[in-house]
């Protein structure tokens, strides 16, 4: 209890000392990690109005739209390409409100910067959302493969089935950037009007209601910079509906857009004084 | 109390730090010896909690030198061995107190056992309550117990006890004397003169960014003894201010307020003067009143 004295003096071999010994270890780390993300997720599913708009919205659309309309409508295709699109729909929803408003808000609160305070890594907290957000996006696609396979008669290959959750989970990544950013950025409850300005139209204009084809072509260029449209068309690709676009395109794009979103978050992180963003 | 002499655990020289135009700390000098409750005394905007938060690694240093434990203060090792109270508006609605204080014993190598930090804040009947539901007294509880989840041999304290009643304010206060007797370091802000005298073995006061009084809460209070004399006389203001202990007048209403250091001499002087005064108090000071002749003081003792 008098290490303060001995490590006053520069570099002293106290201070080594304490290092060694207070440092985190593996298990202590990863416990931290996990707890932090169980209870993003418990915190999350105890808040009706993140949980309903976000997981349930989806499986509403698709059981009006890939079930009751799609169903007997005028393409059997329908429910097999709203079950793609409105996959990447329910995999945006969640990485915008839970990482991107979540982070507005607990910035507003002062919750994160009373974590910082504490040895709690940055690593966890930014893992706990994105752990968060993946978790949700999980039971959304899973919702949405029920109801298509079981009431839609929506018929896939067994690696088709794979390969589109595979395809649609990893969309977690841009989209957790791009709620980073806005995160980063906005505040309170200004995040969620900038997330609502960005979630529907972007989903509109990504191709995830109406194919892209179907707009006029200036919107169709629009949907080319926006990484939902992307990522829409990977998981399109997968059941053979895409508009013909290269997969190293897609995933060029995503790739190079999660990287300005991280860019553009760490500028804002940087502006705020805190959260030193993998700048430590 | 007896005044600490401790080591230095951490410390502020010559501090500036400005938010754009706005100058919070000016030239602040602030060091925390070990074993000491230090009450940092201020009006609101002093820079109080801008002093803290670089003393807790949450601003960058912009002017001036700050070292905790002898290194940066956001260096993880000086985390392991800090807590904090901070003023922030709250922590998620939806967890439980139990949920939050396991959450933040798991960042600490050597936390304390959660049966003792909620018997310590007084949150045992508690555990199972969302945070959301609890009230304004309850979450400070709370915000406390998150403090000292690492067994921290430093602890901030900002504005403890805002807001919360006088039963649950000494009730904090009983909590923060205890740590004292266990040998832990805490820095305490506070606008609240009484809770410094209450809790602190030294006294810095902070205004406009500068520390312009330190002494022990009797030596700050001597100086600051301030007492407002208010009455209805027919003696001018001018007059006043040649009458023993001047520090101050105004009028209210068709009352004279007169704030000095010799209350009594004032009034017999005051009553000597004038057969016919009326409607006669002599009250404590506010701390407004307070800073006021302390700045006072600075300024002269500045020119």
């Amino acid at each position: 209890m008098t290490r303060g004295a001995e490590t006053a003096g520069k570099g002293g071999g106290a201070l080594v000392q304490v290092r060694g010994t207070r440092r985190l270890s593996p298990a202590r780390r990863l416990h931290i990690y996990l707890l932090e993300a169980r209870f993003q997720v418990v915190e999350v599913l105890r808040e009706p109005a993140f949980a309903i708009p976000t997981l349930v919205f989806p499986l509403i659309l698709y059981l009006f739209f890939g079930v009751i309309m799609g169903t007997g409508g005028p393409s059997p295709a329908v429910p097999t390409y709203v079950l793609a699109t409105y996959g990447v729909f329910g995999v945006l929803g969640p990485a915008l409100f839970g990482f991107g408003v979540g982070l507005a808000n607990e910035r507003d609160t002062g919750v994160l910067l009373l974590k910082q305070t504490t040895p709690m890594p940055v690593g966890a907290y930014l893992f706990a959302k994105v752990m968060a957000a993946l978790i949700f996006g999980t039971a959304v696609v899973l919702g949405l493969f029920l109801l298509a396979s079981q009431a839609a008669g929506v018929a896939l290959h067994r690696w088709q089935w794979f390969a589109l959750a595979g395809v649609l989970l990893a969309g977690v990544i841009p989209f957790c950037a791009l709620g980073l950013a806005v995160g980063a950025w906005a505040r309170g409850r200004s995040a969620v009007a900038v997330v609502n300005l960005v979630f529907l139209p972007m989903a509109m204009l990504s191709g995830l209601w109406l194919p892209v084809y179907m707009f006029p072509e200036i919107m169709q260029d629009i949907a080319l910079a926006l990484p939902a449209y992307h990522h829409a068309q990977l998981a399109l690709k997968v059941v053979a509906m895409d508009a013909g676009q290269s997969v190293p395109l897609h995933v060029a794009i995503l790739m190079t857009e999660t990287l300005v979103f991280l860019a553009v978050a760490r500028l804002g992180f940087r502006r705020a004084g805190t959260f030193a963003l993998g700048g430590k | 109390m007896q005044a600490v002499h401790g080591p230095i655990l951490a410390s502020l020289s010559s501090v500036t730090h400005r938010y754009g135009p706005v100058l919070a700390l000016d030239g602040l000098d602030l060091e925390v010896r070990r074993g000491e409750v230090l009450g940092v005394l201020g009006p609101n905007g002093a820079g109080k909690t801008t002093a803290i938060s670089l003393l807790l690694g949450s601003l960058h240093v912009q002017e001036g030198v700050v070292s905790v434990f002898g290194s940066a203060p956001g260096a993880a090792e000086v985390r392991v061995r800090r807590g904090a109270m901070l003023q922030i508006s709250g922590i998620s609605a939806n967890l439980t107190v139990r949920e939050h204080i396991e959450l933040f014993r798991a960042y600490y190598p050597a936390p304390l056992p959660a049966s003792r930090l909620m018997a310590m804040a007084g949150l045992e009947d508690l555990a199972r309550r969302r945070y959301g539901k609890l009230s304004g007294g309850q979450k400070q509880r709370v915000m406390f117990a998150l403090a000292l989840a690492g067994d921290p041999e430093l602890l901030f304290l900002d504005e403890p006890t805002t807001g919360l009643d006088v039963d649950a304010r000494h009730r904090l206060w009983g909590e923060i004397r205890a740590l004292r007797e266990s040998g832990r370091t805490t820095v305490l802000t506070t606008h609240n003169l009484d809770e410094a005298d209450a809790l602190a073995d030294r006294v810095v006061v902070v205004h406009n960014g500068r520390r312009i009084a330190e002494g022990t809460p009797a030596e700050i209070k001597s100086r600051t003894a301030g007492r407002l004399v208010r009455c209805v006389t027919r003696i001018g203001p001018e007059e006043v201010t040649r009458m023993p202990g001047f520090l101050k007048v105004g009028t209210r209403g068709q009352h004279l307020e007169v704030l000095t250091t010799r209350p009594e001499e004032l009034v017999r002087e005051l009553l000597g003067r004038d057969r016919g005064l009326a409607d006669l108090t002599v009250v404590s000071a506010g701390l407004e009143e307070a800073f006021l002749a302390l700045t006072r003081e600075g300024k002269e003792g500045a020119g």
